[in-house]
Parts: C-alpha cells; sequence; structure tokens
C-alpha cells in the first residue's frame, strides 16, 4: 500500500484505539467518581467496585494500546507530545498508579480507616484522570503553540496556557460523559436499592450532560478549526447527529440499550473530534503548517505496514476474548456475592 | 545534575523498581498455574489451597509491577524524546505489539483468572491461568527484543535522519533478544522459587501446615534448581554475544583495561579509571575471561585502553555488580539442589538452619536481578543504542531541570509509598498462611 493510504488508516486507527479505550475505561472512571454518590454502606461500595473488578485492567491496556500505536506509529508525534505535555501526563501517570493499586490494596486491611483511604483514592483519581484526558483532549482540538525554529518543532506552551476555559470545558465534559456512562453501567450490574439509584443519578446527569456538550460544540465553532472538515464535506456532519441521537436516546433508555448506546456516544464523540483534525495528530495554533499530522510525523511505509498486519491480526482477538469476559461477568453483582468467602473479590 | 543526568537516575529508579515486582510475576504464575493444573488433575484439595494462596500473593505484587510499567512507557516520550524520534520506528512497534499481543492476554484472563472461581468450568479457569502465565512472558519477550535491540540495533537502515526498520523478522529473531529474554525471565523464575522456598520455610520452622508447605517448597525447589541452571546457562550465552558486540561492556565486566590473549578472570579486582589499572587484582583464574569471553582459553580480550576515555562505561559499578551477579547465579544452583536433596531424603523439616538458609536467600535473587540490569544498562554506556546514539543526545530538547526534579521528587515519594505498603502486605499474607478449607 502507498505511504499516503497507510498513514490515512493510522490516523482512523490511532483515532478508533482512543475511542475504545474512552468507551471501555470510561465507565471506570464513571463508577469511581460516583461510588460517594450512589454508594451508602461498605457493601455497597464493594459491590460497585466487584463490577469493574474483572474487567478494568483489561480496559486499561487499551490506553497502552493507544499509545504504543502512537510511538510505532507516529514517533515524531508520541516524542513531542509527550515531552511537551510532561506535567499534565505526569498527572494522569500518577492518578492511573494509585487508582490501579487502590483496588487491590483496599479489601487487604481490615480497618475502615484503611477502606475509606483508598476509596477517597479511587474517588478522586478517576475523577482527575477523566478531567486531565479531557483537557488533553481540548487543547488538542484547539492546537498547542508550536513554532518552526530552523526546521525543527519548537514548543512555546507551558502548564498554565494548557488551563485555558475552552480545554477546562472540554474537561468538565469527559467528567459528566463518564459518570453518565458509569452510572449506566453501575444501573446494568447492580441489584435493589443500588440499581435504582444509580438509574436516578442517569437521568439527573442526562440534561446537565447534554448542555455541556452542546455549550461545548458552540465554543468549538468559535474557538478551534475543527470544522473545517465537516464544511468541505458535510456529510461528517452525520457522525455529530449520531453522535447527538445516541446521547440522547441513551438519556431516555434504561439498562443494557441504554449502556450501549452510551458506548457508541462516546465513540462517536472522539471520532467528532478526529474527522475536525484531521490529518492533524496535534495541530499548531501559531500556523498550520506548524502542525503534528499524519504525514508529516510517522513512521515509514515498512513499519506501518507491519503495524497494520500485527493490528488486523491481534485486535479481532482482543476484542473476541475481551467480550468472553463481559459475557462471564454479565450477571449483576448482589451483596451477597461479595460476602461469599470461597470467591475472590476485592 | 543536569536533565539528561536526572533523566537517567529517574528512569534507573523506575525501572529498577518496576522490576522489584516484575520478575515474581514471571514466575510465580507458572507455579500457581501448575499447582492448578494438578489440582485439577487429581482433584486434591491441597492443590487447590495451595493455588488460592500462592495466586492471593502473586496479585498483591502484580498490582504494584503493572501499574509501573506505564511510567516506563510514558517516560521513552516523556524524558527522551530525541531517542523516541531517532529510533521510534523500530523501537516503538515491539512496544505496541507487546500491548496487543501480550498485555492484554495476561489483564483478560487474569480478571477472568481472579474473579471466575464460580462462574466458569475448571477447565476454562484452568486455561484463563494458563494465559496469564503465557502473556506475562509473552510480554516479557517483547520488551527483551525492544531492549536487545537498543544492545545490538539490527534490521534498520540510517534514512532521513532517522533509524527506520527495513527488517522485521531481524528485529524479532535476534539471537541478542532470545538471549535476554531467557535470562530475564529465568532469573523471574529463580526468584518465585526462592520466594515459595523462603516462605514455605518460613511455616515449616514454625510446624504450621506442614503438609501444604513440604509440597509447596517441593514445587520451589525442583521449579528453582530447573530455572538456575538454565539461567546460567543462557547467561554465559549472553556474555558471548557482550564480548562480541559491546567490546568496551565486556572490558568494564572483567575491568580488563590491556588487550590480551588468554586474559585471566579475577576474582576480585578494584579499578581505578583515572589511571587506567586496577589497584587489587587478587585471585587469577587464568585465561577465564578469554573462554568466557569467546569459549577459547587463548582468545584475545579487548581492554579498556581501546577505547577513548569518554567511550567507556563506569568500570567499577559493572565490575562489581558482574561479579555479584554471577556469584548469587551460583549460590541459587547450590542451594536449590541441597533443597531438592533434603527434600529426596524426607529431613528437610528436621533443618532448621537450612530453613532459615531459605528464608533469608529470599530477597537475594532480587539483588542479583536488579544487579544484572546494571551490568546490561550502565556496561552499554555512553551508548542508549550501542554504537549508534549517545545517551546525551537522546534527552528531550524542552526538558528543564526544573521538571525532572519534581518529577524525580514525585516518584520517589509516590513509590516509595507504594514499594512499602506491597511489601507490607506480602508479608502479612505470606505470613498469614492458607485459608483453612
Amino acid at each position: 500500500m502507498e505511504l499516503s493510504t497507510l498513514q490515512i488508516i493510522w490516523f482512523a486507527l490511532w483515532g478508533l484505539l482512543w475511542a475504545v479505550y474512552f468507551m471501555l475505561d470510561g465507565f471506570d472512571f464513571g463508577a469511581g467518581m460516583l461510588l460517594p454518590v450512589l454508594a451508602q454502606s461498605d457493601t455497597d461500595r464493594r459491590v460497585i467496585i466487584n463490577t469493574l473488578g474483572p474487567v478494568w485492567d483489561g480496559n486499561e491496556v487499551w490506553l497502552i494500546t493507544a499509545g504504543g500505536a502512537t510511538f510505532a506509529a507516529f514517533p515524531t508525534t508520541y516524542a513531542y507530545m509527550f515531552s511537551w505535555l510532561y506535567l499534565p501526563l505526569l498527572a494522569i501517570l500518577f492518578c492511573l498508579i494509585f487508582r490501579g493499586v487502590a483496588f487491590e490494596f483496599r479489601g487487604k486491611k481490615d480497618s475502615d480507616g484503611w477502606r475509606k483511604t483508598w476509596d477517597r483514592v479511587i474517588v478522586t483519581t478517576s475523577f482527575l484522570a477523566s478531567l486531565l484526558f479531557g483537557v488533553a483532549f481540548g487543547n488538542i482540538f484547539r492546537g498547542i503553540p508550536i513554532n518552526m525554529v530552523n526546521g525543527e518543532f519548537v514548543y512555546e506552551g507551558n502548564f498554565f496556557l494548557l488551563l485555558n476555559p475552552y480545554a477546562l470545558l472540554t474537561g468538565i465534559m469527559f467528567v459528566l460523559i463518564f459518570a453518565f456512562h458509569g452510572a449506566l453501567w453501575i444501573s446494568c450490574k447492580t441489584t435493589g436499592d443500588l440499581q435504582q439509584k444509580a438509574e436516578e443519578t442517569h437521568k439527573k446527569l442526562f440534561l446537565l450532560m447534554l448542555a455541556v456538550i452542546l455549550l461545548f460544540l458552540i465554543y468549538t465553532w468559535f474557538d478551534t478549526y475543527l470544522f473545517v472538515n465537516y464544511m468541505e464535506l458535510p456529510a461528517w456532519f452525520l457522525v455529530v447527529a449520531l453522535c447527538a441521537a445516541a446521547f440522547i436516546a441513551a438519556g431516555f433508555m434504561k439498562g443494557v440499550k441504554a449502556f450501549l448506546l452510551s458506548c457508541a456516544g462516546i465513540v462517536l464523540t472522539v471520532f467528532t473530534g478526529i474527522i475536525g483534525l484531521f490529518p492533524n495528530l496535534i495541530p499548531s495554533n501559531i500556523a498550520p503548517e506548524f502542525s503534528l499530522t499524519a504525514f508529516n510525523s510517522s513512521s515509514s511505509q515498512y513499519t506501518l505496514t507491519i503495524m497494520t498486519f500485527v493490528v488486523l491480526i491481534f485486535v479481532p482477538i482482543v476484542i473476541i476474548y475481551q467480550a468472553w469476559t463481559y459475557y462471564i461477568f454479565r450477571h449483576p453483582v448482589r451483596p451477597e456475592d461479595v460476602a461469599d468467602p470461597d470467591v475472590e473479590t476485592y | 545534575m543536569d536533565a539528561i543526568a536526572l533523566s537517567r537516575l529517574q528512569f534507573a529508579l523506575t525501572a529498577g523498581f518496576h522490576w522489584l515486582f516484575v520478575p515474581l510475576t514471571l514466575g510465580l504464575i507458572i507455579l500457581v498455574a501448575i499447582m492448578e493444573t494438578m489440582y485439577v488433575r487429581t482433584g486434591d484439595r491441597v492443590y487447590l489451597n495451595m493455588t488460592k494462596f500462592w495466586g492471593k500473593l502473586f496479585l498483591i505484587n502484580f498490582a504494584v509491577g503493572v501499574v509501573t510499567g506505564i511510567t516506563l512507557e510514558f517516560q521513552f516520550g516523556m524524558n527522551w524524546a530525541e531517542y523516541s524520534k531517532y529510533v521510534g520506528d523500530i523501537f516503538g512497534a515491539p512496544l505496541a505489539i507487546e500491548a496487543t499481543v501480550a498485555f492484554f492476554l495476561e489483564s483478560t484472563f487474569l480478571g477472568i483468572w481472579i474473579f471466575g472461581w464460580k462462574k466458569i468450568g475448571k477447565k476454562t479457569h484452568l486455561f484463563s491461568v494458563w494465559m496469564v502465565a503465557l502473556g506475562s512472558n509473552l510480554s516479557a519477550l517483547w520488551i527483551l527484543i525492544a531492549n536487545a535491540w537498543m544492545q545490538h540495533p539490527v534490521g534498520y537502515v540510517l534514512k532521513d535522519g532517522r533509524a527506520e526498520m527495513v527488517d522485521f523478522a531481524a528485529l524479532i529473531f535476534s539471537s541478542h533478544a532470545w538471549a535476554k529474554f531467557f535470562h530475564a525471565v529465568s532469573s523471574g523464575w529463580v526468584v518465585a522459587s526462592f520466594f515459595v522456598m523462603g516462605v514455605s520455610a518460613y511455616h515449616l520452622l514454625r510446624k504450621n501446615e506442614t503438609d501444604f508447605f513440604k509440597r509447596s517448597l517441593k514445587f520451589g525447589a525442583v521449579f528453582g534448581l530447573a530455572a538456575s541452571l538454565f539461567l546460567a546457562l543462557i547467561g554465559d550465552t549472553s556474555g558471548v554475544q557482550v564480548a562480541e558486540t559491546q567490546p568496551s561492556k565486556f572490558a568494564a565486566m572483567e575491568s580488563l583495561w590491556e588487550t590480551q590473549s588468554g586474559a585471566p578472570e579475577y576474582m576480585l579486582a578494584i579499578p581505578d579509571s583515572k589511571n587506567e589499572r586496577n589497584t587489587i587484582e587478587i585471585l587469577p583464574i587464568p585465561k577465564l575471561a578469554s573462554f568466557l569471553a569467546f569459549h577459547d582459553w587463548n582468545a584475545e580480550v579487548k581492554g579498556l585502553k581501546e577505547f577513548a576515555p569518554d567511550m567507556r562505561p563506569p568500570v567499577g559499578l559493572t565490575f562489581f555488580s558482574f561479579r555479584a551477579m554471577v556469584g548469587l547465579g551460583t549460590y541459587f544452583i547450590l542451594a536449590a539442589a541441597l533443597a531438592l536433596f533434603f527434600i529426596r531424603k524426607g529431613t528437610i523439616q528436621d533443618k532448621p538452619w537450612f530453613l532459615k538458609v531459605l528464608l533469608f536467600s529470599i530477597p537475594l535473587p532480587y539483588i542479583a536481578g536488579e544487579v544484572g540490569w546494571i551490568v546490561a544498562e550502565v556496561g552499554r554506556q555512553p551508548w542508549i543504542v550501542y554504537g549508534l546514539m549517545k545517551t546525551s543526545d537522546a534527552v528531550s530538547k524542552n526538558l528543564t531541570v526544573a521538571h525532572v526534579v519534581l518529577s524525580l521528587v514525585g516518584f520517589v515519594a509516590f513509590y516509595g509509598l507504594l514499594g512499602i505498603i506491597d511489601f507490607m502486605l506480602l508479608a502479612k499474607y505470606a505470613k498469614k498462611g492458607p485459608e483453612k478449607a
């Protein structure tokens, strides 16, 4: 295949990996954030955490894969993005590290203080990671100050510049979408009062989320160049419309159907952004020609070809066994399940 | 210190910390998988309890190992952007493949294994533990392929100002990669064996659950002897590869200054880099260094003086780390063999001195693993990719000292905390012994 074709394929795959990551870890983050809102007792908290138990780690690997794929397919972007966004990425990293061990640690000591500490860690890191991912993507949508000095890309921004209103709004939008998504997950995976509470929270979050998404789209129209691609090919607006339809339907429905619609909504949200970005991976807001794109920062034709084969063979296999996991653990977690001493639980 | 030195320190600390947890993961999951296999085959509940007890320790250890791995992937971009830009075309691929092919397998099936005891059949459950074992060891393979490329770059051309992959097969079938892989994973198997033997010895000393821990100890001893023999054998292969392709590293491992034929191996020497000599050299074994290098007693071995002073690795650190690694490696073979001997005679529970030796041997394979990585990574300096790119050219250009100090302090504080908590939990559950079923 020609290099430019491969670059376009990898641009789409890059977006797809992020989309799947947010679709999956999104409900983990959401459920984590909603812990204090939904859970009344330690049993409730354990039930919620145990709905995530079998799947959260596998979900997070999509991030490692998205990161690894960026490295392999767009090494120049990978190098610049990670070194320029040093501090925010560090913050995300620490969130993910603490969140990961919190699941394992919280049940390992019979003390209320111990469990409360780790619960707080789960809530805080789930919220912060969602916010920071949103801020990061907000900045990518908006572009960052990339200059060109002596033929080299130079970053002229700083940490505080990244906390601009548009990026913060994107961050809040991520938090709300994930909370909405997490509430749906919990409503599908629990029973009784907890389930009812999750359904109520889902309803409450719905309008707020919708309002923020609308605000985000308006702000995007004025503050970014994302809609330029859409004006050139208005058919793309179908993706935005489908995205809105998915979320609205998810708000009016209940249970698994609503959850799946919300999954679709998240994937389409990422694609709404990705379509607007193309071919930029990180646009420069100093001058468009200083942007890091799929065409000026990719690996060689040979490497992209190899990686295409790897992805085409292995990602479907991964999807099959991950789907199987969700099938095995399809039943809701009940309070009596986490009390069973014969079954390993968090 | 400048941003380069700080970034190196940070990578060394975070990678070294990661390697405190990964080896036990690599080895213990195989032992647990074998225990569960015995349970499924024989139906003997003791094997089930063994699976659960060692499995719980596996999980406590796994938690920190898995989250600290992400840090390393992030750092290539954060601190080593010039490196990532220059070699990403070939180096990024094995990392991405690791996540896609191995890490998914490990993480997904681990979830099934932990939570699936009553949800799936016995055989499916057994299958999932083997998938975790396969996934974690495969994961090591891809990471070692990437690392071996830094030691001995193959399958690339220099084009458009960077290293581009032209031969994927050369990358993944590199003999260095496979030697490093087997050396690294078998070191993990040894860590796990000594962990199992040591914890079992602790309980046998207290006459606690004797049957359970005698059986466990036997698992550890058999696996430990096989793994430590294999480790030494493959280590020898690695040594020859180093001598052939990284002569400056080999010279530092031996603290050999002058090029010579039939080079001796000094059991102990104190290198003096300033004056390009050793201040003390004792216990020489004639011609052994030549033999280790090329399997030829009279072969010529290059001395450090062949390389300009700024092209030599830190000699002392490399030399002593190598001595410690080989010394400990020899000890593991002897200790595992002795354990197996006493088990066969049926007298191990009556040898408290030996049980104490096993207990206090738990940290030794960890130390051996750390110093082994020091030989590999410090010995490669000043190169980040041997012969192709220097470490000093690899660091991110925009990096400020303040950034790296901030992250370094964060890592030291947070990792310190996590490390302490995890080792305390590990000790707590190891001492508690199996659940009474």
